[in-house]
């Protein structure tokens, strides 16, 4: 499997009165063709920030550094491009034919006075006004038909309000997947719904990434809903990426004091005794100096407080940024 | 635990709203919101209700507190009927049961302090007390749910989403309620702060022998807690019973396809 998408210290940088601060925070990363990565963190960590950030949607007077290489193959003819350096007419053409990115709310993410059908057009014609009305309208079917939705003819003349939660966002990833892009970023798009409705979407995004080859970042707070849907994860925590490898492995064998605490934090079925992590996230303008989790953290000791520590291999393919990780020198060989 | 008269008591209650058909339209539909529901809560006892959005389940609370008032049915609190309730007979049992809501920065007015915010349910509910007894009996019940006493001045927009859920919590806390009804009182927080609140919750059920209440869309949230539970969908209860006995031997289909749905973490 080849490269897809590629990030080099990829960091989203915003102003702020006392000076710049960084919601995104050099994040690498690689991620393969038809690979799903879970990227999961509580809120403030930055993870919406990334997606914007390699969307081009980053709020005005935000700047972003470092690489961020996306592979495109159009005709037989590849290239890469660097998504930070990209903007404006530039990223627009990048944006449904290469990538694109499903939000949290499709009620809000939605024209409430626009015929669904009707906005798939939009996207559709925006990216593509050559082509004729009568094939615009056959790939908005197309579309809702890839998304799943039942009697998809009828629903393309259905307003937003007349659609269930889970059909909307079924809507959402038919004007995403449109234009048939190769990563599709995904912001919570399951955090509105109900539980049943979240496992058919879950299910219908996985069914797509094996058929289309699509790539897919999967945003989330859930580690249960990361844990049916992503092959790896990523645990993001105050801008930075905290610990990332398979997702079975990072679950059962935490390497980061901060995944391990989200474990346990989180409710389960089985009624276990939660164990709450003291404290709250820091401020992105009062970082602690060192591990911004640091304070939290019940290993603290005061090797923690001199550098941020860089991300270490706990075991193949699996690393995470603390100290405790023992430095591995023979690990990869 | 079940020994004695249930504190709560709800027999057959009914609410349908009236939702606004088109102009075309000869009447207007009613949409049955609770249908048909009973259920009993006893003394420091937590009962859990879980359900989807929109299966009644913040309707059958606000019918609990009288916030809206039902269609049919009966309620008892602690053998009173709390339905025929008026006027000072009708505080005297609403400030025995409080309730706690899922958005703390919606339900905390953003123009009081803490301390003020905190404060007045006293003020309503025990007139008779000086300024400076209202003070120390807030600084207890801030200490009580974590806060420092430091945080007495300043505006809810100055605290963390699991702090200003502290502060919803003490607000509830401060009357020395019998019964706290919690609608999804951590939907709102990030995992690792929702696990402080739920913590907090089950600490003070505990130590102030609270009867609670919690109602949740999260079956997760709710085994945490409850020691019965039941579960609601299209306004009626499908399934009630000693929570272990709900998550592992689920009788009704709609249970077994609820929990089916629930992410479960590797172990």
């Amino acid at each position: 499997m080849a490269v897809l998408l590629r990030l080099e210290n990829f960091s989203v940088e915003l102003p702020t009165p006392s000076g710049w601060i960084r919601p995104v925070n050099e994040v690498s990363f690689e991620l393969q063709e038809s690979e799903v990565l879970g990227l999961v963190g509580e809120s403030g960590c930055g993870k919406t920030m990334l997606s914007l950030g390699l969307m081009g949607l980053e709020p005005h007077g935000a700047r972003r550094c470092g690489r961020a290489w996306l592979e495109i193959s159009r005709e037989g003819v590849s290239a890469r491009v660097n998504l930070a350096a990209v903007a404006g007419e530039g990223m627009r053409k990048l944006r449904g034919h290469e990538i694109a990115m499903i939000f949290q709310e499709p009620m809000t993410a939605l024209d409430p006075v626009m015929r669904i059908g009707a906005q798939i057009e939009e996207a559709i014609r925006v990216h593509e006004p050559k082509i004729t009305r009568a094939e615009v309208q056959q790939r908005t079917l197309e579309a809702l038909k890839l998304a799943s939705v039942p009697q998809s003819a009828v629903r393309a003349h259905q307003f937003p309000h007349q659609l269930s939660g889970g059909l909307r966002q079924r809507a959402m990833i038919a004007m995403a997947l449109a234009m048939r892009p190769r990563l599709l970023i995904a912001d919570e798009p399951t955090t509105a719904l109900d539980v049943t409705v979240q496992q058919q979407i879950v299910q219908l995004l996985t069914n797509l990434c094996r058929e289309l080859h699509l790539a897919l970042i999967f945003i989330t707070h859930d580690l249960g809903v990361v844990a049916q849907i992503a092959q790896r994860v990523a645990v993001m925590y105050a801008g930075r990426i905290v610990e990332m490898g398979p997702t079975a492995e990072v679950l059962t064998h935490p390497a980061h004091p901060y995944t391990a605490g989200l474990l346990r934090a989180a409710p389960r079925l089985e009624g276990k005794k939660l164990t709450p992590i003291a404290g709250a996230v820091p401020k992105l303008d009062d970082l602690p100096p060192g591990c911004a989790f640091s304070p939290r953290c019940e290993f603290h000791c005061s090797e923690c407080d001199v550098a941020v520590p860089d991300l270490r291999e706990a075991s193949p393919e699996h690393s995470a940024r603390c100290i405790l990780v023992p430095m591995s020198d023979s690990g990869k060989q | 635990m079940n020994n004695g008269a249930p504190l709560l008591e709800a027999r057959n209650l009914r609410k349908a709203f009236v939702v606004a058909g088109a102009a075309w339209e000869k009447s207007d539909r009613r949409a049955q919101a609770v249908d048909d529901v009973s259920l009993e809560v006893h003394r420091a006892e937590t009962f859990g209700i879980v359900g989807e959005s929109g299966c009644g389940k913040t309707t059958l609370a606000r019918m609990l507190l009288r916030l809206v008032e039902p269609d049919a049915g009966e309620i008892r609190f602690d053998g009173d009927d709390w339905l025929a309730a008026r006027g000072s007979d009708m505080r005297k049992i609403r400030r025995r049961m409080q309730m706690v809501f899922q958005d703390p920065m919606a339900s905390l007015d953003p123009r009081m302090r803490v301390d003020a915010i905190v404060g007045e349910p006293l003020e309503i509910h025990e007139p008779e007390l000086s300024r400076a007894q209202i003070r120390a009996r807030v600084a207890e019940t801030l200490d009580a749910v974590g806060l420092s006493s430091d945080t007495l001045r300043r505006y809810p927009h100055e605290f963390s989403g699991g702090q200003r859920q502290r502060i919803g919590i003490a607000r509830a806390l401060i009357l020395r309620p019998e019964l706290i009804i919690a609608d999804e009182p951590v939907s709102a927080l990030d995992v690792s702060i929702g696990a402080q609140v739920l913590e907090l919750l089950g600490n003070l059920q505990r130590q102030f022998s609270l009867s609670l209440l919690l109602i949740s869309h999260s079956v997760p949230v709710v085994a945490q807690l409850a020691s019965r539970v039941a579960v609601m969908q299209a306004g009626k209860f499908v399934e009630s019973g000693p929570t272990e006995q709900v998550l592992n031997a689920p009788a009704h289909p709609y249970t077994q396809s609820l929990l089916a749905a629930v992410p479960r973490l590797p172990v």
